[in-house]
Formats: C-alpha cells, structure tokens, sequence
C-alpha cells in the first residue's frame, strides 16, 4: 500500500512539474521567492558585491519585479549565466525572467521562443583599443587581433561588420567578460568588442581608464531588455508594466522619495492616480495587489533614479543619458499609457 | 491390440515461470527488460511532448543555414557565409588536432617519465613522484586556465617587437616569434622541382624500413648486428640533403613577419592551441606514467636476470624483453587515457579554442537555439571519436598481446 502511495505521489509531482510552466505567477508566488537571470558580473549592470549582495541596474529590474509580485524588492534570488547558458537556464524554467543585458532580436523573440518584456537600455556595439595603438576608426582595424564573447549577438555583427568592409581580423572567442578583460590588458588582443555600455562599465574597472579609447563605430542597433518565456502571457504582462510603471514613473516625476506620500490617497492627476492604484483596478487586472508599482517603484526609485545610481555620469562608469532619455527629453525611453 | 498408458504429463502452468527454477530468471530478466523499455519510452515520450509543447519540435534543418559567425583556426576552408555543419566540421577537426597532438605529448612524457620514476636516482625518482601526484590530483580544468594565464601573462604580445628600441626580439635568427598570442614559426615554400626532392624523402622513408627487414634477416642468418641506427639516419639524411642541394634548393621558407597589428606569414600556432596540448598533454602523461610504471613492475625480475645472464646489454635486455612484455599490460589503460584525454579536451572553450564544442555545441546552439539537437549530435560525434580510437588501440593491442598455443 505504500508503495502504491509513493508512486502516486511520483506521479503527481511529475504531472505537477509538467504543468507548472503554465503559471509562472503561481509559482513565484508558491515558492515566495523570484528567480532572477544576471551576468556573471559586470559593473553597473549586475555585481555581487563582496556580502554576495546583488546589485546594478539589471538587477534593479528584478528588484523592482519582485516588489511587485512580492510585495519584497529583496525576495529575489539571482543565477548568474553567461551569454551561452542564459537562453537554456530560461527555456528550461531554471530562472522565472532573465534581466541581463540581452538584446532583443527576431531570432530571439519569434525562433528561440521568448517574449521581451521591454527595453531598458539602446546599447550599440562599439570597440575599445589601448590608445597606443593610435587607432581612431574600426575601420583601421585591418589584420587585428579581436576579443568577443561567445554566445552573444556580438560575434554575429562583427562578421557583418569585417565583410561588409572587406578587411581580415583574427576572433578570438571568450567566455566571459573578467577574462577578456585579462586578455585583452595583457596584450593578446588589440580590440574588445561588445555593447559600448559594458566597454564603458569594463573600462571603469581597469587601473588606468584614461589609456583606452572607445573607437567612435557603433556597429549595430542593441537594444538591450528583460525577457521571459513564451506563452504565460500574463507574466510577460507583470514583467512588461513593472518596467513601464518604472519609466512611467520618471516621466510623471513619482520617486522613491515621493512615492509612499503619493500613493497615500488619491490627488488630482488621474494617470498617477491610475498608476499607483488610487483608483481603477490596474493592479487586480494583471493578477497583482493595487500598489504593485508603488512597490516596484519603492524597491529602486523610478527609471531615471536606477540609471543615475548604477550606470549614470556621476558613477565610475559614466554613461549619459543619450537615447535613453525620456521621450519628453528627445531620448527613445516611452512607456505607453497607464489606462 | 495392447493398451498401455502414457504416464500423465505435466502441462505448463503459468504459475511455473515464477515457481520452477528453470525459468524464474528468465521470467524476472524480460520483465526487467520490459520496464526497462517502458522507462525509457516514457522519457523520450517526455522529451518529445514538452519540446513540441515549447514549439520547438526535433529538426535538423538549422546545419544547412549560413553560420554568420568566423572561426580563427579552420583547417580546412570555412567562412561565416558556410553553413553550421560547415562549422560543426571544422571544430570537428580542431577537436581531432589537439587530441591527436595531446595523445603523442603524453604518451612521450608519460613513458620518459614513467621509466624515471623507476630510476635508482633518489632525487629523480622523488621528483617525478612530485610531477605526477601535483598533476594527477588538479582538475584539468584549472591546468588549462593556469597553463594559458602564464603563456598570456609571460610572453610579450606582438606590438613589442615594434619600434627601434623594441623590448621584445624573434629568435633562431629572426625566424620564431613566440608571443603571448601564440608561436609564428616559418613554413615551407616550394619552388619548381621541390616534388623530386619529397619524392626521394618518401622513398628513403621505404629504404629505411626495407633496410631494417634486410638487417633482422642478416642478423638472424649469420648473428653479426649491424650499426642500424647510424645507417638508418644517413638513410634519412643523405639521399634528400643530395638532391635537395644538387637541385639548387628548391624549398625555402617563408619567415613570419610583423605587419600592422600581428606577424603574418608563416605558420601560426594560436596560443590556445598550445596551452591547451600542453596541459592535457602533462596532465594525461602523469596518468600515462604509472601506467607504464605498473607495466615495466608487472615483468618479473626473473626476466631480466635471465636476459644478463645471457649477457645482454642493460639496454638492449631494456628493449628486446621487458618493454614488449610490459606493453601487454600498458596498452589496455593506455586506450582509456587516450579516450579521456580526448574527451577531456571539450573543455577547450575555457582558453577559447574552437572545437566542436565551441562550434557546435557554444555558438550555434546558442544563435540556432538547438539545444537537444546539437547536444545530440555533439554526443554521436565524441561517441564515433571515442569507438575509432579504442578500436585502433584495440588491434594494436591484439597484435601485442601475448600469442597463447
């Protein structure tokens, strides 16, 4: 008799496993925890720091999700991938949403099977050489000797680019970003090509940043975004209006100073009303509580306050705001209506 | 007209497969089978619902698109316009390079230092004892990485060779250049009538082994040995050298040169290619040299008593009697060092080297999305690797293996 129950059991933790992609929400809210996609490390963007703290301006996205669903900015548990086990680690349902700098192409989206919920930044490819080098276009780089990481949109662009203009380069393939970093400091590459907002976070770590130059090529359109599986569409919903609430956010000028006092009661402008559930069911409609973006935007404060504090130009890495700037600033940053 | 009675016979009853000896052990073995079978289609059944569940149904269709990517080292013609079997073929071959050229460096080491630790030198013996436990109880992984931090760290990276004062120099007469991106040694060019020259190399390759059977039927009618090492060697030398110089030189070489950003010319050894020998290589030669260790102690003493008894030299007692007797134990673990090192050398994307792994089973599964297509194939093709290489090692062993009557 008790064997028949064990098997039973065996069998209903198999079917319940089988099934369980289907409610992504359920299941974070089961296991009350969000698992959460990263880089292996790269300032800025996803860092550990040394009490293993997650932090940066992807990792901000997580938080911000997690507060949502949650209720708890903390209640996320980060799986470091690199570019050629991301993809698995989500299709396999090992991690809920992947926020690691990944750009979001036709390929991904439609033939890979994921759904982006968003993008967070408008990267480009671009290329970083020691200034000794005395190189100031790619297009000099005839015959060098290249660093990429493997498994990216990178090493695709950058055949493109060398074809295209009809010049010779030795790739080298890496695997991650600290040991392109060791090789290419150490001379046995004369390039490191990737998304010129991490060359921007890389160089910021080096000991002498001022002797690298970023080449003025941006080689390809990178528009760089949380993704997560195909066909939980309500989950793709969450994940899309927590980065839009974000943006949204900045744009109506909520912050994480302001937002508990905002949402407090009802005032006078109707779409923050709407967006921080003072009135309508915004919340309700997408399976959540009424304050899910009071709380995604408690977690980290709004879009613009996550890019000053991880990525923006008072911080080691220095990136300006460029494209993405609000749309009311000329930047490509728009979240659509809260309606 | 006689009656007589058949003494009643047993029919067969079903309760028998379980009760009767005779067949219970077949009766338990076809139901093992049975669920066996049953595990296994319900995996595969598993595999097939949940990946057309994902809209991803098993296709193969993806080798035949153009690849897009570019590939540094390719031994035959690849570029990122050929498909990805294209690319999965040329990882295949660079896979096949490094193991091929990680087997003969351990197998070398692995005997000189094999026979080493065997010495009566107390302080060589000790330290081969050192080299073989360090290396035996690392992962080779870490060998791998450390191997190619030195090489990247110690060697000068091309644009020191540079300048007037440049701090880095080629050696062998402006000939090598070792930097930290690899070895450029000089390659041979041919000139008209270089084909007479190789031709007559080939042949004195022949000469060499006709000589040796020549000699071994001499030595065994009249008992005189020959000095067959030194006429070997002229063999080789002499007859190419003559031809070579009478033709007026017909093969010269081609020295690597700095141009722009790195040498070019000659031939290019990357230098994860290098590291990656080098550590696996070391690695399985520290493997390779207890097995050879336990070979030459598996001969019993007896043998070489008897061999200086007859009064034959240490080293020919060395060769013509111990080590054709120790190669019986050698060869059988031998075949499973080759294997893993083979095996092992998937870890080559750790340097970045591009072998089928690489190729197949890092870039394209990452850009196509294949991932059970490519790990299958990836596993058919180390699996064909695998049997190829224990199949020839396994008709080298049946023709050492001793001749039972």
């Amino acid at each position: 008799m008790k064997k028949t129950t064990f098997f039973g059991a065996v069998a209903a933790a198999t079917m319940t496993a089988g099934f369980a992609a289907a409610g992504t929400l359920d299941d974070v809210k089961a296991k009350g925890f969000l698992q959460c996609g990263v880089s292996t490390g790269l300032a800025g963007f996803s860092a550990a720091d040394a009490n293993g703290n997650w932090d940066g301006f992807d990792v901000a996205v997580c938080r911000a999700v997690a507060a949502a669903v949650l209720g708890d900015p903390q209640a996320v548990k980060f799986t470091p991938t690199t570019g050629k086990t991301r993809f698995t680690a989500l299709a396999s349902g090992e991690i809920d949403m992947l926020a690691r700098n990944t750009t979001w192409t036709f390929s991904r989206d439609v033939d890979l099977k994921f759904t982006f919920i968003g993008v967070n930044y408008y990267d480009g490819q671009g290329f970083m050489v020691p200034k000794e080098l005395g190189v100031s276009s790619a297009k000099d780089l005839d015959g060098a000797t290249v660093c990429i990481q493997t498994g990216t949109t990178t090493e695709l662009n950058l055949a493109d680019f060398f074809r295209s203009n009809n010049i010779s380069y030795e790739p080298v393939p890496i695997e991650t970003n600290a040991e392109a970093q060791q090789q290419y400091l150490a001379g046995a590459c004369d390039v490191y090509t990737t998304d010129a907002s991490g060359l921007a976070a890389t160089r910021a770590t080096f000991e002498n940043p001022d002797a690298h130059a970023l080449l003025p090529e941006i080689i390809s359109k990178e528009p760089l975004g949380p993704l997560v599986r195909h066909g939980d569409d309500q989950w793709a919903d969450i994940g899309r209006w927590t980065l839009n609430a974000l943006i949204a956010a900045e744009e109506l000028g909520i912050t994480s100073a302001n937002v508990k006092e905002s949402a407090m009661a009802a005032g006078n402008n109707p779409e923050i009303n709407r967006l921080l559930g003072t009135e309508g069911n915004l919340g309700e409609q997408l399976g959540l509580s009424a304050d899910f973006a009071k709380n995604a935007i408690a977690a980290g404060g709004n879009y613009g306050e996550i890019f000053a504090r991880h990525i923006g130009e008072s911080t080691p890495i220095g990136l300006a705001r460029g494209l993405n700037a609000q749309w009311t600033d000329g930047g490509l940053i728009y979240s659509p209506p809260f309606r | 007209m006689s009656a007589t009675t058949d003494p009643p016979k047993d029919g067969f009853q079903l309760s028998q497969l379980i009760y009767d000896t005779r067949y219970r052990s077949m009766t338990i073995q076809i139901v093992a089978l049975v669920l066996f079978l049953l595990g296994v289609g319900w995996l595969l059944n598993n595999a097939a619902q949940n990946l057309a569940a994902l809209g991803k149904p098993l296709s193969f269709g993806f080798l035949g698109e153009a690849a897009g990517y570019d590939i540094n080292q390719k031994l035959i013609e690849y570029n990122n316009q050929m498909s990805h079997g294209r690319a999965a073929l040329v990882g295949v071959l660079n896979t096949l390079l490094v193991a091929v050229l990680g087997c003969i460096l351990a197998t070398v080491l692995g005997v000189v230092i094999g026979v080493l630790r065997l010495s009566n030198n107390w302080v060589v013996a000790r330290l081969m004892t050192v080299y073989i436990e360090s290396f035996r109880n690392v992962p080779v992984l870490l060998w791998i990485v450390l191997t190619m931090a030195i090489f990247i760290e110690t060697f000068p990276a091309p644009r020191a060779f540079r300048g007037e004062n440049a701090s880095a120099s080629m050696s062998l007469w402006d000939s090598v250049a070792l930097t930290n991106r690899g070895l450029y040694i000089p390659k041979p060019e041919m000139y008209a009538g270089s084909t007479a020259v190789i031709v007559v190399f080939l042949l004195s390759i022949i000469g060499i082994f006709v000589f040796g059977t020549w000699s071994r039927k001499r030595q065994e009618a009249t008992g005189q040995i020959l000095p067959n090492f030194w006429i070997k060697l002229a063999i080789f030398f002499v007859p190419t050298l003559l031809v070579y110089f009478i033709l007026g030189r017909p093969i010269g070489l081609e020295l690597p040169e700095l141009k722009g950003f790195n040498f070019q010319g000659g031939i290019y050894m990357r230098n994860s290619l290098i590291a990656l020998t080098l550590a696996l290589g070391l690695y399985t030669a520290a493997f390779v040299a207890e097995n050879v260790r336990a070979g030459i102690m598996a001969v019993s003493k007896g043998q070489s008593e008897a061999a200086f008894a007859l009064g034959l030299s240490p080293n020919r007692t060395m060769n013509l009697i111990i080590l054709p007797q120790a190669l019986r134990v050698i060869i059988p673990p031998l075949i499973s060092q080759y294997l893993n090192l083979t095996k092992n050398s998937s870890l080559a994307i750790a340097v970045g080297y591009m072998d089928v792994t690489g190729t197949l089973g890092g870039i394209t599964l990452n850009q196509t999305g294949k991932e059970m297509e490519c790990l299958l194939i990836l596993m058919a093709i180390y699996l064909a690797i695998s049997l190829i290489i224990s199949s020839v090692m396994n008709w080298y062993n049946e023709s050492v293996k001793l001749r039972e009557r």
